[in-house]
Formats: C-alpha cells, structure tokens, sequence
C-alpha cells in the first residue's frame, strides 16, 4: 500500500500530465497533422529513393518549391478570406509567357520586366477581386471563368509569338543569378520564397490588414457588422495572389526559359491541394503562411517521389489521391473534436496528501471548537450588493466592498445603510489595500492589479508578470489576481491564484490542486512586474506582517498558511505558519492585537480528502461526468480564525446555523468590530469584538497616524 | 405609396429575368441571329447535330445536377466516366460478355461513387476536396490497375447492339439525344415526384433543419453522388460508342469545367436547393448553340473556350446585378 502511494506521488510529481492540455490549446497545434504527414513523406520518399537527401537534389526541390511555394501562398491568402482562386495556374502561365516576351522580344531590363509581369497578374487578381469583392460573385466560378480565359490568351499568345520567343535568348547576369544561381548552394528562387513568406506572415499575424483578413474568413457578416470594408479586403486578397501567382511565374520562366501549352496545367489542383493538406480551411478563417508551406511541401515531395521512384503512369495520381483524402479526412476529424479532446484533457489532477485536519469538535475544545459568535452579526447592504469577496475600511470609516458587477461600492458612516458606486473598475474585484497616499489599490479577477486613486480615477497597475522560462502556454499575463497587500517601501505583493483557469471556473482548481499558482511583486519604483514564488496551490489571502518584513500568504488547497521573508537577514525565504487546517483559508488581515485574522472558506470533508489522493479517480470524473456532478470542496460553511506570528490559532468565529454569515472569505478588523465579506454572499457583516482597541484601524496600522 | 408599389412592381419584373430566363433569351437570340447570318444553320441536320453535340455534356450535366443540389459538386464525374467505361471495354475485348462486363463497370462506377458519398457524408470531407482526390484517386487506379497498356481503349467487335447507343437512331433523332433525354426525364421524375429528390432539395436549402426535419442526411448524400456516378457511367457508354472508343486522358481536359459550366449557366445554385432539370437542358443548349455556331464560322477553339467563359461571366455577373447577395444573409464559407 505505501509502495503504491509512493508510485503515485512520483508519478504525478514527474509527469507533467498538465502540458497536454496546454499544448492543445496552443494554436500552433493546429499545425501537428501537416506536420506529421510532411515527417511521414519524406521518410517514406527519403527511403525509397536513392540520393533523396544529396545536395543536388535538394537543390533541384528547394528550386521548384520557390515557384510552387509562392503559387501555395497565393492560394492560402484567398482561402484564407473565404474564397478560392481556380486562376492561380493559368496565372503562373501568363507570368511565365510575359516574362520571356518582355525580357526576348520586347528587350526590357530584369528590373524592369518583374515589376510589370507581378503587376500584370496582379491585374488578372484584380480583374477577380472586383468581380467577386465588389460584385459578389462566386469565386469558384467566376475564378473558373479566368482560369479558362488567361489559359486561352496565353495559348493565343503562344501561337503568335512561340516561334520568335523560341529563336531568340535572353543574356544577363542578373537574371542567370535568378535562374540558375543562389547565395551559397541555396537556390535563389527559395530565398526568395523564404523572403515572401517572412514578410507575409508578419503581415497576416501582426499587421492590421492581416488580423482584418483573418475576421472575414472567420466571419464575414461580423466583419461587415463591425464595420470592416469587407469587399475592399476581398478583392485585396485576390490582388495580392494574382501578384504572388506572378512572381512564381517570373521563377519559372528565369529556371526553364521556355513557355509550352502545358505550363501550370493543373496547377491550381495542386495549389488547392497542398493548400489543405497543409490545414488552411476552404471557408476561410483558418490559415498561416506555415501550413501553406507544409503543404506546399508535402505536394512536391509526393508528386516528384512518385515520378522518380519510376511507377507506371497510373500510380502517382493514385497515391497523391489516398493520401490526400487520409490526410485531409485526419484534419477534418481533428478540427472537429480538437475542443472535445481539450475540455476532457485539460483537467489533469495531481497528487496530494493533506495531513489530517484539527480537530473542530466541541467535545475536545481548542480554538477551532464550534460555536456560535457569528449568530450576532449585523447585516449590512444586504441584497444591495453581489459578491462582496473583500472589505476594506478607510480611516473615515467608509466600507469598500467590489461587486461581481464590477463595481468598487462605498457605505457611509456610521450606520452604513447609505451607498454609492465608488468607482466602476469592469472586472470582478477580489482582494484590495490602501497604499499610503490613501489610493485603493484593487486585485481584479480576469484584469489584473488596478488602482482607485483619492479622485476616483482607475488605473491600470500592471496586468503582466515575467513569463516563466519553460511555460508551453504563455503564463505572463494575469488571469485571477487574488489579494494583495503593500509594503512599507511600496512593493506591491499579490497573489495570482491559479494560472489555469478563469475566474468563473475557479473551484475547478481545486479538483487539480496543482501548484498552479503564484506569489508576484509589482514595484512601482522600477514600474517592474516579477513573479516571487511559483507552484503556489492557490495563493489566496496576502497580509504583510506587523513588523514589515515578511508577507503571510495563505494557499487554499493545500490548506496552509506561510511566509515570505521580503526584508531582513532571511529574505526570499519561505516558511510554514499554519498547517493541516481544516478547512480552505482565504484572505489574511491584521488584527489590533499584533495577530492576524483569517478567513476558511470551505470546510474539508473526508470525500474530497481521499480523492486528492486519487489522481486518476478525479481524472476519470473530470472527463466522464458533467462539471456540475463534480466533487468539489465544500464552500457553503466556513469561520473565521485568529492566529499569531507564532502560528498559534488563537480563537475562531462560526456561525452554525448557517443564517447570518456562514460564507466568509475576507475580513476586517476596524475601530473594534470585525468586517466580513463572502464572495457568494449578497452582504456585509459586522460584529463587535470585545476585547479589541476600538481605536485601531487598518490604515493607521499599515501607515501611521494620518498627518 | 405610389413609389413603393413602383419598387415592387420592378422588383417583381427583375425577378422575372433570372438567370435561367436570362440564358434562355440569349439562346433564343443567338439562335436568330445564326439562322440569319449563316446558311444552313437551321437545317434539320445540323439542328439535331446541334443538340447531340452537347448530348453527353448534358448527361454529365444531370448527374452533376443532382449532387449539386444537395450542395455538393462532384469533381470526379468524368474521372468515374472514362475509367469505368473503359475498364468494360477491356474485359469485353478481352473475352467477357457484353453484359457481365458492362455489368462489372457500372458497378466500378457505382462503387467509386459510393466511397465518394461515404466520405463526404460520413467523413465530412468537403464535397469538392473529396471528390477532387477521388478523381485523381479513380484514374490513377483505373490507370495503374485496371487499363493496361493504351490511354484509348477502342471498341471491341463483340459490342454488338450496344454500338447502336452512339451511333443508332431513334425514327430518325440520334440515340444519343434520346438517351439524354430519357435520363433528363427519369432525373425530373425522380428530383420532382420521389421522397428522396425532395429530400435532395430540402438538404441543399438547409441541412440543418433538414436533419432536425427527420431526412436521414446521410444516406441521401451518399445516395446523391452513387446516381451522379451511374449517370456518369450512362455518359461514358454514349462517349465510347459514339466515338468508338474511350480516350481516359479526357480526365486532364477541361471536361469537368464544361460539365459545371452547363449547370451553372442553366442558373442552378451551386449553394444548393435551386435548380431543375430545365436549368441543365437550357444550359446545355446555349452551348450547344454557340459551339455549333462557331464551328460553322470557323472560330478557333481556344476563342471559342474564351466566349464561352464569357458568356458564363455575363450570365453570372448580371444574375447577381438582379438579385444580389446580402451581407448579412449570405452564408459563411460559400463558395
């Protein structure tokens, strides 16, 4: 039995099951199908042919993946707006044809016949883009029309000028360079694919035009909605593979020097084809200038293998079929189930071990024995404000609370039945803090850190942390900041609860337990942002000590509470304070008598004590069961503590019939009563404390006696 | 109000000249401007070798109808046409009966098309990339495997009564024409007056609400394109007899273009649901029309490849001048 437990633990603390789910929701892996395909051809081609990976070779491929590269992309930029562009072959055939005319017959310099051949074929795009842009036409047929017209003007073209073309040469060295040439064994023509492709992905991933293509693909009626000049867009792509179709043709013609009828005969299929294959979706919305390159790859490698392996003139088209309904049925079927597979994936629990709770009974007494001090609570705001998670006091005696509408809510002294909406901040406001020029420092789930400042303006504090050095998912931007607290030179620590989750999905951490949180300090002399303590289970509360020099911070899941050394001859060191509480503790907050209040949230119970240490029964649970039939740990009741520096419990507050204020995750010590917010609670409690200093309050304790 | 009731008359009035109306006037029109300018033009003879000239694009034209109105397309139509078609040819040369070996090639078409219907509407493999890779799956196949030897398989001399499909007569119309339209009246009846065509036109408008209605999607979908392939298949038939021979490098020709090409011009909706029979017949006898025309003027073929396109441009851009497609009703990814 302990062997098996000890098995477990290993197992869960080595194997980061967590990294599944994160690399599936990755948006590069998207890209894993092509890519595996493109892994499988070329070892499979790589095998069967001989000298497959010589120089020579390769050299002949990365040539013609220049021209083909670029055909790919311009057929990649259309789909990628929701169209296609049957045109791309005859295309390439009129770039092919106009260049050896302006360059044999016509005696145009290099540099002058590329422009003008890219900006024809940028003509026949744009002869497409208006028609299916402006005029709404369909692409696929009224593409079809201009692949059958450009191929018949460039078949009438030949036949009146194929003769003189073929009589006379073209002598330059520039243009040998493009043809033949390269920079150091690399062909030219795959530099500048290489250069293409750069520049199109910045374009298509960081630039305006870019992301507005993407939105049309995605959802043109949206786009249209917004305000989007969809048909200008479309019509730009069209224009833009014209252009592309162009410079390959220019490829083409600077490596053959020859135009025949056949040039670019059916070279729209392949296009399409690697298009994809390569995993950019006919419909639109769903495509990079990576996948068209995948594909463009897999399509060469196949069609060129298959020819040279020597199979009889029916196989190569038989196999370039097969593989491309397995692959493109494989990518259908990923697409489809890729969010299926992530939801049941993502949840990945690990292994905990809680020690065994202290005792709460009354029989045994100790200062977690039941009792009813929280029967006597007066109720404030009740129904008029949601999800109070946090209160705080100023020295006026205002009542701050955050509501789940994103609002900070101020009562007014002394009876606090007035109230107004201090501040609208948008997000959900959890843990929150007076720095000492009195601004309200406020730790928004979903935002980040904010600050309310004397004149109600809010302002965003920081929202990013370091991103951590081996995180598949990008970890640096703040998904559920919790609570805070503030030092005496102004460092800002606050607690990031879970890196995992959103804020409406936070109890689902809990059915992890994993250290998926962290301690983070915003500095607002450097105006830097740096993680202090990672793999937290759920940092909650922050309270920083009496004497300034550590922070307490309270982990839910693990039941615990510690402290961060932040000053002093152990600095950055952590210790335990608190240990095998019996229930979840929340917020931390001072009390006058130089301990600290603590807030439990939820009780533990046995059920959920034994499956934390059952990883795989949780797992199975998460992917079999609706999240609603969960075991998650129980929030309904819970108390408030009270604790020493010295990690003694020194007394508790319950409410046992569960009426007045049994939900508890934050609460304030003030002028001698005790504030207590609940974040599923609809109001404020307050209950006098008897043996408090009625004139001690918060911000005199952090800052001083106001001057 | 008077204005308004302006706008709906026009409106009723463009509504009028669809694309089909559209098509059909310009038949009617180049058909009198021929008749005029060029003698002979309206002689019986040419007239019938007229209409058998499109015969078997018009046949092609039915299948393709069929699997377009369920919004689909098959690509691989004139792949499933010459591979089968030849294949029977081959075993019929190579000692088999006519009829087992015709036998055997239908159900080569029948089979093909049904893998194509099975991916498409079980493996959602959209239409026109799935039918694309069968078609190049089919001849690369057909190729390797099944016909040996030449690109043309000829006619064997066992053909017999068969031949009389291409080349006989029916009180004097060509065989051809009467197959074509003996195949354009089942396709009526069977798109118009059976449970299974009014599917096809209730998928194609809306596959949704189709599946919600209760249609098995399904297997109509694979059910459309196992009848596009035994058209196909009929077409093939007409071809090589006609011909006296099956040339499969027809797959590497525009042919699948001209196929779509009836059918659009025709002004059936390639986003499906909108279509008849009488869209592919007028298509087809613009074409037939034009080409026939043009022959006689002697026009060279790509030029005529070119008036063709335009003419199909023509009617497209002016059908959607007249009902033009709405932003906010358009459907996503239609292409």
């Amino acid at each position: 039995m302990a062997s098996t437990h000890t098995f477990t633990k290993l197992r869960y603390r080595f194997i980061p099951d967590h990294v599944i789910g994160e690399l599936l929701s990755k948006k590069w892996i998207d890209n894993a199908i092509p890519f595996l395909v493109l892994l499988c051809v070329i070892a499979i081609f790589g095998s069967l042919i001989p000298n497959f990976f010589g120089g020579a070779n390769l050299a002949i491929s990365a040539r013609e993946l220049g021209e083909f590269g670029l055909v790919c992309m311009a057929m990649m930029v259309v789909i990628i707006v929701g169209g296609i562009d049957l045109s791309v072959g005859s295309n390439f055939a009129l770039g092919n044809f106009m260049t050896l005319a302006l360059l044999n017959l016509g005696g145009w310099p290099v540099g002058l016949a590329i422009p003008a051949v890219v900006l024809i074929c940028g003509g026949v795009g744009l002869l497409n883009g208006y028609l299916i842009g402006f005029l709404r036409l369909r692409a696929f047929l009224t593409t079809l029309v201009t692949l059958i017209i450009v191929r018949a003007i460039v078949d009438m073209l030949l036949l009146k000028y194929a003769q003189a073309m073929s009589v006379s040469f073209y002598q330059s060295d520039v243009w040998d360079m493009i043809g033949l040439g390269g920079v150091a064994e690399v062909p030219s023509s795959f530099i500048i694919l290489v250069i293409v492709a750069l520049i199109g992905h910045v374009l298509l991933t960081r630039s305006r035009p870019g992301w507005r293509m993407m939105a049309i693909g995605g959802s043109r009626r949206s786009a249209h909605n917004i305000g989007l000049s969809v048909r200008g867009m479309v019509c730009a792509a069209y224009t833009i593979s014209g252009m592309l179709c162009g410079l390959a043709g220019v490829l083409y013609a600077a490596r053959l020097s020859g135009a025949g009828t056949d040039t670019g005969m059916g070279l729209e299929i392949s296009a399409l084809t690697a298009a994809v294959l390569g995993g950019n979706s006919l419909g639109g919305g769903r495509g990079s200038v990576a996948k068209a390159l995948i594909g463009a790859v897999i399509v060469l490698v196949m069609t060129n293998g298959v020819l040279r392996i020597g199979l009889n003139s029916g196989s190569g088209p038989m196999v370039l079929g097969l593989t491309l309904l397995l692959a493109v049925f494989i990518d259908v079927r990923w697409l489809k189930n890729r969010d299926k597979l992530l939801s049941k994936v993502y949840v990945s629990p690990t292994y905990v071990e809680l020690p065994t709770p202290r005792s709460t009974s009354v029989e045994t007494g100790g200062a977690f024995a039941l009792n009813d001090r929280l029967g006597q609570v007066e109720i404030i705001g009740l129904g008029e404000v949601e999800s109070p998670e946090d209160v705080i006091l100023d020295d006026d005696d205002y009542l701050y609370c955050g509501t789940r509408h994103g609002d900070i809510v101020r009562f007014a002294p002394p009876d606090y039945t007035s109230w107004e909406v201090y501040a609208h901040i948008g997000g959900s406001p959890l843990g929150m803090a007076f720095d000492r020029a009195g601004d309200l420092h406020v730790c928004v789930g979903g935002m980040g850190l904010y600050k309310i400042d004397r004149a109600r303006n809010v302002g965003k504090v920081t929202d990013e942390t370091n991103r951590s050095a081996f995180s598949v998912v990008d970890d640096s931007r703040l998904r559920l900041a919790d609570d805070l607290d503030i030092a005496p030179d102004g460092r800002i620590y606050f607690s990031e609860a879970t890196i995992r989750y959103e804020m409406h999905d936070w109890p689902v951490d809990a059915l992890e337990s994993r250290g998926n949180g962290r301690i983070i300090c915003y500095d607002p002399k450097s105006g830097k942002t740096h993680t202090a303590l990672r793999n937290l289970i759920f940092p909650n509360g922050v309270c920083l000590a009496h004497d300034g020099q550590s922070v307490l911070f309270a982990e839910s899941w693990a039941c615990r509470v510690s402290r961060l050394w932040i000053a002093g001859p152990k600095a950055g060191q952590v210790e335990r304070v608190l240990d095998a509480l019996p229930g979840y503790p929340d917020n931390i907050n001072r009390a006058s008598d130089g301990s600290y209040w603590c807030a439990i949230m939820g009780m533990r119970s046995p059920a959920l004590d034994l499956a934390l240490r059952m990883p795989g029964f949780r797992r199975r649970m998460a992917r079999r069961i609706a999240p609603d039939q969960w075991l998650y740990p129980n929030l309904n009741i819970g108390c408030v503590i009270r604790f020493n520096d010295k990690g003694e419990v020194l007394e508790s507050l319950w409410d046992q019939g569960a009426k007045n204020h049994p939900m508890i995750t934050s609460m304030r010590e003030h002028r001698g009563y005790l504030y207590l917010g609940g974040i599923t609670n609809n109001r404020i409690g307050r209950i006098r404390l008897d043996k408090a200093d009625p004139n001690w309050s918060g911000m005199r304790s952090y800052w001083g006696q106001r001057a | 109000m008077k204005r308004q009731g302006d706008g709906r008359r026009m409106r009723v009035w463009t509504r009028y000249f669809n694309q089909e109306r559209i098509v059909f006037a310009l038949t009617v029109l180049l058909l009198i401007l021929f008749a005029l300018t060029l003698p002979k033009f309206l002689a019986p003879s040419n007239l019938l070798s007229l209409v058998r000239s499109v015969a078997v694009l018009g046949i092609l034209g039915l299948g393709m109808l069929v699997v377009v109105l369920g919004r689909g397309i098959d690509l691989s139509l004139v792949a499933t046409m010459a591979i089968s078609v030849a294949w029977s040819l081959q075993l019929a040369a190579s000692g088999l009966s006519v009829a087992s070996a015709m036998g055997i090639g239908l159900l080569l078409a029948l089979g093909m098309s049904l893998v194509t219907g099975i991916l498409i509407a079980y493996a959602e493999i959209p239409s026109l990339f799935a039918t694309l890779a069968m078609a190049t799956f089919v001849y690369g196949f057909g190729r390797a495997h099944l016909i040996t030897g030449t690109d043309v398989v000829y006619l064997p001399p066992n053909i017999g009564m068969l031949a009389g499909l291409g080349q006989g007569a029916l009180f004097g119309i060509p065989m051809p024409i009467v197959v074509a339209a003996v195949v354009a009246l089942i396709a009526y009846l069977f798109l118009r007056y059976t449970k299974p065509g009014r599917f096809i036109y209730a998928i194609g408008d809306n596959l949704a609400s189709a599946r919600i209605g209760g249609v098995p999607v399904r297997p109509i979908l694979v059910a459309q394109y196992v009848i596009a392939g035994g058209i196909a298949f009929v077409a093939g038939l007409v071809t090589a007899t006609s011909a006296e021979a099956m040339n499969t490098r027809v797959v590497n020709s525009n042919m699948i273009y001209d196929v779509i090409l009836v059918v659009v011009l025709g002004g059936v909706g390639l986003s499906g649901g909108r279509g008849n029979v009488r869209n592919v017949i007028v298509g087809a006898l613009l074409i037939g029309v034009l080409m026939n025309g043009m022959t006689i003027m002697d026009v060279q073929y790509t030029i005529q490849n070119v008036i063709k396109s335009l003419i199909l441009l023509l009617a497209i851009v002016v059908d959607s001048i007249l009902n033009p497609r709405d932003e906010q009703t358009g459907q996503q990814g239609d292409i």
